[in-house]
């Protein structure tokens, strides 16, 4: 059985204006990304996997569950979602009591909840603001205190939408963190981004929406080979690929470290050549 | 003239004991395109509200030193009368975007309504901006019915209406898709090369790096750098402010591939390429 299983889905918000037309993917544990342009039907997608929206025909199973036959409330124990906005998402007044509040709300005690919370305070190194408000927080540290009330509740699926926006150099790298580990947890983290380069260093498998299809479905490598596909939907490869082409490689490198590393056996290769 | 003159810039918010700005100092040439890069908190969104005299107008607060746009004093004029000036555009065009208005043309329209201009010169002004920004097709349109992309050129079109020689820029692009950052660069940049001076603040590094004509670094209230691309982003002790260079950058501090006439690292793909290309390939 698969985590998720997506089956030939299709969504429109109005008759007649499909957002989501015929869509049909499984996922298991790892990393996704799920990329596409503004209004190609990602949000939307994500709203079907949490049970927010119900397909109009097709069928999502989350764990094996038809998610038309449950409801957002009884899926929160195994699908969170992290909104791209934190402000649409906190609404304690004290960070402690956000994060705790979804584990209380699926049921777990108030011993159980607050140790839960206080160890997803610590994988965002937000345990020292445990005491104060979220909006005297700055944008980038609450949009990680929106991250820890979802991990708090240990999901097995996270999904992050946006997580990248607003964030500086530390607070991208907190996160890639914090995707690695979740990972390397058996968790199946899924993530809706615009950060290509972001998604080049942490995911690895990429899904690209295009006017609400399928248009690609791989190995973020794979995927990240067909320049001219995700141009048509409006998407570039990350700039460590397109660079990585503009020197003659063949394949595509994701990252700096393996670029660096490609280089550096080239120009040796070169230098015993000549 | 200058376009903006920034003289020992120090403030504080009310109610807070930490200076956001501290003995900040630059000067900006008519036309020039500025990016103001730095991590959270830097004082980024500050500097941005001090030109355009939101700090202290209305955010009061300690105030000290000096800021001139356009030849005209911040600290005794009026914002509405710097508007004239000099016009911001902010992160989320929805914050921006009146709602008070069902087309795009008449979201345009709303400033100039409120600057008092007559009805010819508020027609041309309007078809002008749209044009540049490549929304004519859309002005019938109902700007929530727009993209990221158009909305946010559509908040930039409603500023440039009202021809300011000087437009700041407060992370425009952050919540846009790749297509529609793009939309967003090169319309500033057509903008800036209408002679507009462009005061932008961006995460995105690569893009930056290819569009500005120098880099303001903040840290912690303070200007810690000003200069080229190039020179801000080959500090050894970038990253000590909470700012990764571009990628391309990254990857040649790691390969010491520098540009021997200047002593410093590329910044763009085409800086890149052209720097690489000499080197293994040329046998």
């Amino acid at each position: 059985m698969n985590l998720i299983e997506v089956d030939n889905v299709s969504f429109a918000y109005t008759e007649g204006v499909p957002v989501l037309k015929n869509v049909t993917f499984s996922l298991n544990n790892g990393s996704v990304a799920i990329i596409g342009q503004n209004g190609s039907g990602k949000t939307t997608l994500v709203k079907l996997l949490k049970a927010l929206l119900k397909p109009i025909s097709g069928d999502i199973f989350i764990n094996g569950i038809n998610t038309k036959e449950t409801t957002a409330a009884k899926l929160a124990r195994t699908v969170g979602l992290v909104f791209q906005n934190p402000n649409d998402q906190i609404f304690k007044n004290k960070v402690l009591d956000e994060v705790m509040f979804g584990p209380l709300n699926i049921g777990q005690s108030m011993e159980e909840a607050r140790e839960n919370a206080i160890k997803a305070l610590e994988t965002v190194s937000l345990v020292d603001k445990k005491e104060e408000n979220p909006y005297d927080l700055s944008l980038s540290e609450r949009k990680l205190v929106s991250i820890a009330s979802i991990l708090s509740m240990d999901t097995d699926i996270v999904i992050l939408d946006e997580p990248t926006i607003a964030q500086d150099y530390l607070g991208k790298a907190k996160i890639r963190s914090i995707v690695h580990e979740l990972v390397q947890r058996g968790k199946l983290v899924i993530t809706i981004t615009h950060d290509m380069d972001f998604v080049g260093e942490c995911f690895q498998r990429v899904i690209v929406l295009s006017e609400g299809q399928l248009l690609l479905d791989g190995p973020a490598r794979e995927v990240f080979s067909k320049e001219d596909v995700l141009r048509s939907a409006n998407l570039e490869p990350p700039y460590v690929a397109q660079l990585s082409k503009t020197t003659g490689y063949q394949g595509v490198l994701l990252s700096v470290e393996e670029f660096v590393a490609y280089y550096r056996s080239a120009m040796e290769d070169w230098e015993r050549r000549s | 003239m200058k376009a903006v003159v920034v003289e020992n810039l120090k403030y504080r918010y009310p109610s807070t004991e930490r200076l956001a700005l501290s003995g900040v100092s630059f000067e900006v040439e008519q036309g020039e395109f500025i990016g103001i890069i730095g991590k959270n908190l830097a004082g980024k969104s500050t500097l941005c509200e001090a030109l355009v005299g939101l700090v202290p107008h209305f955010y009061k607060g300690a105030y000290g030193g000096r800021v001139v746009v356009d030849d005209v004093e911040v600290l005794s004029s009026s914002v509405s009368e710097l508007a004239r000036h000099i016009g911001i555009v902010f992160q989320n065009p929805f914050t921006q975007i009146t709602a008070a208005k069902l087309t795009v043309y008449e979201e345009v329209a709303f400033g100039l309504e409120n600057l008092g201009f007559q009805r010819e010169e508020m027609v041309k002004r309007i078809d002008y901006v749209l044009k540049l920004l490549g929304l004519y097709a859309y002005k019938d349109r109902n700007p929530f019915e727009l993209s990221g992309g158009q909305m946010q050129r559509l908040a930039i079109a409603s500023i440039i209406a009202m021809k300011p020689s000087i437009i700041v820029l407060d992370e425009p692009t952050s919540q846009l898709d790749p297509l529609g950052s793009e939309e967003v660069f090169k319309a500033v940049q057509s903008l800036s090369k209408e002679g507009i001076t462009i005061i932008m603040v961006e995460q995105k590094m690569e893009k930056i790096a290819q569009y500005a004509d120098k880099i303001i670094l903040m840290h912690e209230g303070h200007l810690v750098d000003f200069g080229t691309p190039e020179e801000v982003f080959s500090r050894p002790d970038l990253e000590s402010y909470g700012v990764e260079p571009p990628v391309f950058t990254s990857i040649a501090k790691k390969l010491g591939i520098k540009d021997n006439n200047t002593g410093l690292y590329p910044v763009t793909l085409e800086q890149m390429r052209r720097l690489m290309i000499g080197e293994p390939h040329r046998s």
